[in-house]
């Protein structure tokens, strides 16, 4: 050895393997400009699809006449349901089981309903053609409040539906109504309740808010009649899903479907669902026999996609009087809008909701939702959680502080004296599942420390008796929030969409010259995948990062997966790429073996190859046995290095973690300042913990968002009011605060690498804290529970009505 | 509807173009230049995606039209790069601080903080959050962009980048 030989960690620091805050890939190409958005694919000869909406949120359709469209300059379609209809698509499947107009068939039921469609030769001329088509409707009563849904004299949504007694989840009970789901021991938990020394019941409801990712939801389709074959360019978070979904619904066979998602601006569960849009651009592909590019705008994103949340949650603890829980109930009143179009796997209608008991050690639980349909938008996300965790986290986050402010305990207190302990896990759930891994204690206690509780507690405790005293206008809130997510969809047994089992995949080959790529099931929207699928790769089998291309998002080419949605890709697809990393190794170790003359078993790895036990010198590098892969391998052995893997995962992960937000809020006018916020998260293994802290940044701040102000509302007859970025609250640098990020690191036991998923746990993990700060601010005027979002208006509503303002 | 020839300097080429008059400039920069580094994410002037530098100034191209251009030096994200075709100090500091996730605001992003250092070199925090508040990003929750452009301004001006301390 002489001085130029690289020390291990030289070796080590080489790879840029996991645990390395790898610099990302990607940002060579974004940085300059040269990203490929759906937007940015243009086909010869592509023409453009554009939608007339309804301006009315329930009316039937009398007529439709395209007459003047078609004479617009540069038109040459107008496709209608009756179009649609030809071609058996008038109305499509929706993720939950239900089924979705298309375009609008004799009805439209929510504001800005896709009616007709018109393509034209480029954009403008297809919106000249919009103006120009005439449709003739009977307004019918909205139906907005989802409380009035079940109401006996509730107008009727879907007439499709009328008299059906049972739906795609078991009995309806009205005509609006789309399923009743329940989970958990109803008689235990009602015992608990009647023999409980102290219970708390709150009406909480979760706003219906939106993902609006910075790019819209778009697509270019372009059928080759010849050929008989359909190539789709979509922002499309799951490519293999869509192409099923195309082969099964358009009976095309699935290998003449070539589904692309290029790079993606920003997915956060919007770009999930299937849209009219596509189906629409696909049809005029075929009746063309020109390519369509459909591109929605961001008044149509926000209206008429996939809306997020919108629970409301009747929530209700038992326990001691020295704060143990004993119990929870909750009923959920789920406004699913026009359409049930929630991208949940199909077993659970309201997902993981039951994931309620949260991080506490419930004996017993039950819960009951409903969901029925309303006159606005289909299609419930989940955006930025995994099948409807937030709304979960959200509930008993908020429920264990009302508990605590009732018993006047410390809410860390409480959360501490119940969270679930070390040793019991892998933890049982009183609602059925099973928790793999997880240390609450030692995450709420660094937390604590971290940001000086005690000490900010007693500050709060001052300015409230400076407050009383009139000295200040300002109140304090501190803000927990401890959740357990459930990320990972999903293991075969109990998660699927559209009957398809939801594991991931990954192929690996090396070529000889050491370098290589990995094919993925997963599609990254942002989450940096080109850069952390590779470090896994580099550290499994020792070679540089930078040596392994990853591709994803091409149905031709890629293994077939379940997309990246519901923080699903580390916990399935990183499983898959370790796996398949494993094959690969397993098989050099064989070369190597063979090139060293020695047996396997006398073989160890080290860092970047294989070394003889006991005899350092005798080494292999990867890189040279890649090369060895394609022309010395042992007599008998087949050529070449690469390996799939389809990992269908044992058992979902659970991350956790530990926030706290510091609000004062100025009563006089509503206006509240986050003076701190800290989250500690827990997501086990962490591969690239640059991405990770810049994965939690951006959660929180959407979570900051819907917490404080973000959400679309309607009108009492059925208007969408907050249609733009100038009413939808997007914060922008000056509001957005300062984010404090630390960790914890507990690996799931059942991950081949220990990792368990980070990307939604901030959005699940903020609104709570949020929504805490807000409600600990007021608690001491007399308030038990304020309904978000928290802008300054509500604030200042809220101390006027508690009367803290004249 | 009959059309208008524009022509103005785009990254420092002379470009030309026949456009209705109610083209939007994004529109000209991404179809008939085909230059796709300007991004669409609102339409109405909010998000910044669409932003290009115009005359030395920050420019929403998703509100203007092509016409109104006529004449004018733009540079978009195409033109942000050094002489010598390497990332300059801005992109390199979206790379190194972790100031970009999905990419798609990153163009506008880069652009305006072109304009933000060449009007104040060494701006604060709060100067900088303020002074790209036209931009939405709905991935990184600005702290790592504010960074990126500190990092800039620290390698522009010649001195070592500092970590704000928390
Ligand atoms: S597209 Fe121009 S500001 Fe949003
Ligand atoms: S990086 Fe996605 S919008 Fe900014």
């Amino acid at each position: 050895m002489n001085d130029l030989t690289p020390t291990r960690e030289q070796r080590e620091a080489a790879l840029e393997g996991m645990g390395c805050k790898r610099k990302r890939v990607e940002d060579i190409r974004f940085t300059q400009g040269k990203g490929n958005y759906v937007d940015d694919v243009k086909l010869p000869g592509m023409l453009h699809g554009d939608f007339v909406r309804s301006p009315h949120p329930h009316a039937r359709v009398k007529k439709i006449d395209d007459s003047e469209a078609l004479k617009v300059p540069g038109v040459l379609a107008v496709i209608t349901a009756e179009t649609l209809k030809t071609v058996n698509l008038a109305w499509m499947p929706t993720l939950a089981g239900d089924v979705q107009m298309v375009l609008a068939d004799g009805k439209v039921l929510f504001q800005n309903q896709e009616v007709a469609f018109v393509v034209a030769t480029d954009r403008y001329a297809a919106d000249d053609g919009i103006n120009k088509v005439i449709v003739e409707y009977e307004p019918l009563p909205p139906l907005v409040d989802p409380f009035k849904s079940m109401d006996k004299d509730a107008p009727v949504l879907r007439e499709d539906l009328v008299g059906k007694t049972s739906g795609a989840h078991g009995p309806r009970k009205h005509d609006n109504h789309i399923f009743e789901w329940t989970v958990g021991d109803k008689e235990l938990t009602d015992a608990a309740f009647n023999k409980a020394e102290v219970k708390i019941k709150e009406m909480i409801s979760y706003h219906r808010t939106h993902p609006s990712p910075l790019e819209t939801c778009q697509c270019v389709c372009s059928f080759d009649k010849i050929k008989g074959e359909l190539t789709i360019y979509g922002t499309f978070q799951a490519p293999h899903v869509i192409r099923t979904v195309v082969a099964l619904i358009a009976k095309l066979p699935e290998q003449k479907i070539h589904v692309i998602a290029p790079d993606i601006g920003g997915g956060f569960g919007n770009k999930v669902g299937a849209y009219p849009g596509y189906i629409c651009a696909a049809v005029a592909s075929i009746v063309t026999g020109k390519p369509v590019k459909w591109v929605e705008d961001r008044i149509e994103n926000l209206t008429a996609t996939s809306f997020a949340r919108d629970y409301h949650m009747t929530t209700e603890i038992a326990a001691t009087r020295d704060g143990k829980v004993t119990g929870l109930r909750v009923h959920v009143l789920a406004d699913h809008g026009a359409f049930d179009a929630c991208a949940d796997p199909s077993k659970w209608p309201a997902g993981f909701f039951n994931i309620v008991t949260g991080s506490y050690d419930f004996p017993t639980a039950h819960l009951a939702v409903d969901g029925v349909y309303t006159n606005k938008a289909p299609g419930g996300v989940a955006y930025r959680c995994s099948f409807r965790v937030t709304e979960a986290a959200y509930c008993i986050e908020r429920a264990m502080d009302i508990l605590a402010q009732k018993l006047k305990m410390d809410p860390a207190e409480l959360r501490l004296k119940n969270f679930i302990k070390p040793e019991q896990f892998p933890y049982h759930s009183a609602l059925g599942w099973e928790y793999d891994s997880g240390d609450y204690h030692t995450a709420m206690r660094k937390m604590m420390e971290t940001t000086g509780y005690a000490a900010l507690r007693k500050e709060q405790a001052e300015k409230r008796e400076a407050f009383k005293r009139g000295e200040t206008r300002e109140v304090m809130g501190l803000g927990i929030s401890f959740f357990t997510e459930i990320v990972g969809a999903g293991p075969s047994k109990n998660c699927d969409i559209l009957g398809i089992a939801m594991f991931d995949s990954c192929e690996i080959r090396m070529h000889p010259t050491g370098a290589g790529i990995a094919r993925m099931g997963t599609k990254s929207q942002g989450q940096g995948h080109e850069t952390t699928w590779a470090q896994i790769i580099a550290t499994e089998i020792g070679i540089p990062a930078d040596n392994i291309m990853v591709e994803e998002g091409n149905t031709d080419t890629a293994p077939y997966g379940l997309g990246t949605y519901g923080s699903r890709s580390t916990p399935v697809a990183g499983a898959a790429i370790a796996m398949a990393a494993r094959k690969i190794k397993a098989k050099a170790q064989m070369i190597a073996a063979y090139r060293l003359e020695v047996h396997e078993d006398d073989l160890e790895f080290d860092i970047d190859g294989f070394r003889v036990k006991g005899l350092p010198e005798k080494f292999m590098s990867m890189k040279d046995i890649c090369w060895a892969a394609y022309n010395s391998v042992p007599p008998g052995m087949e050529p070449g290095l690469e390996a799939v893997s389809y990992y269908d995962p044992p058992n979902m992960t659970y991350p956790f973690g530990a926030y706290l937000c510091v609000m004062d809020i100025d009563v006089d006018t509503g206006v509240y300042k986050v003076r701190r916020f800290y989250a500690l998260d827990d997501c086990g293994t962490r591969i690239n913990p640059m991405i990770i802290e810049g994965q939690v940044h951006g959660g929180l701040t959407e979570a900051f968002a819907i917490a404080m102000g973000q959400e679309i509302r309607y009108d009492e007859v059925g208007n969408v009011v907050t249609g733009s970025f100038m009413d939808f609250f997007m914060p922008t640098a000056v509001e957005t605060p300062h984010w404090e990020t630390d960790f914890t690191v507990t690996p799931s036991p059942h991950h081949p690498i220990g990792a368990k998923g980070v990307g939604e746990s901030p959005n699940v993990g903020g609104v709570p804290a949020f929504s805490n700060a807000v409600n600990d601010a007021f608690s001491f005027l007399g308030s038990t529970h304020i309904q978000m979002p928290h802008d300054f208006w509500r604030n200042w509503k809220a101390a006027k009505d508690l009367g803290a303002v004249a | 509807m009959a059309k208008t020839h524009v022509t103005m300097k785009v990254n420092g080429a002379e470009v030309e173009g026949l456009v209705e008059p109610r083209t939007l400039l994004v529109h000209f920069i991404r179809e008939n230049l085909q230059m796709t580094g300007t991004h669409i994410g609102c339409e109405t002037t909010h998000c910044g995606a669409c932003t290009v530098d115009i005359d030395g100034m920050s420019v929403k191209s998703c509100t203007m039209f092509a016409v109104q251009a006529q004449g004018s030096d733009i540079t978009t994200v195409e033109g942000m790069a050094n002489a010598d075709g390497t990332l300059s100090a801005l992109q390199e500091g979206f790379r190194m601080m972790h100031g970009l996730q999905c990419g798609f605001c990153t163009p506008g992003m880069i652009v305006r903080a072109h304009r933000l250092l060449k009007e104040n070199p060494s701006p604060s925090e709060p100067e900088i959050r303020m002074g790209i508040s036209g931009n939405i990003c709905r991935c990184t929750g600005y702290q790592n962009i504010v960074r990126a452009i500190q990092y800039a301004a620290a390698k522009i001006n010649g001195v070592e980048f500092q970590e704000a301390a928390e």
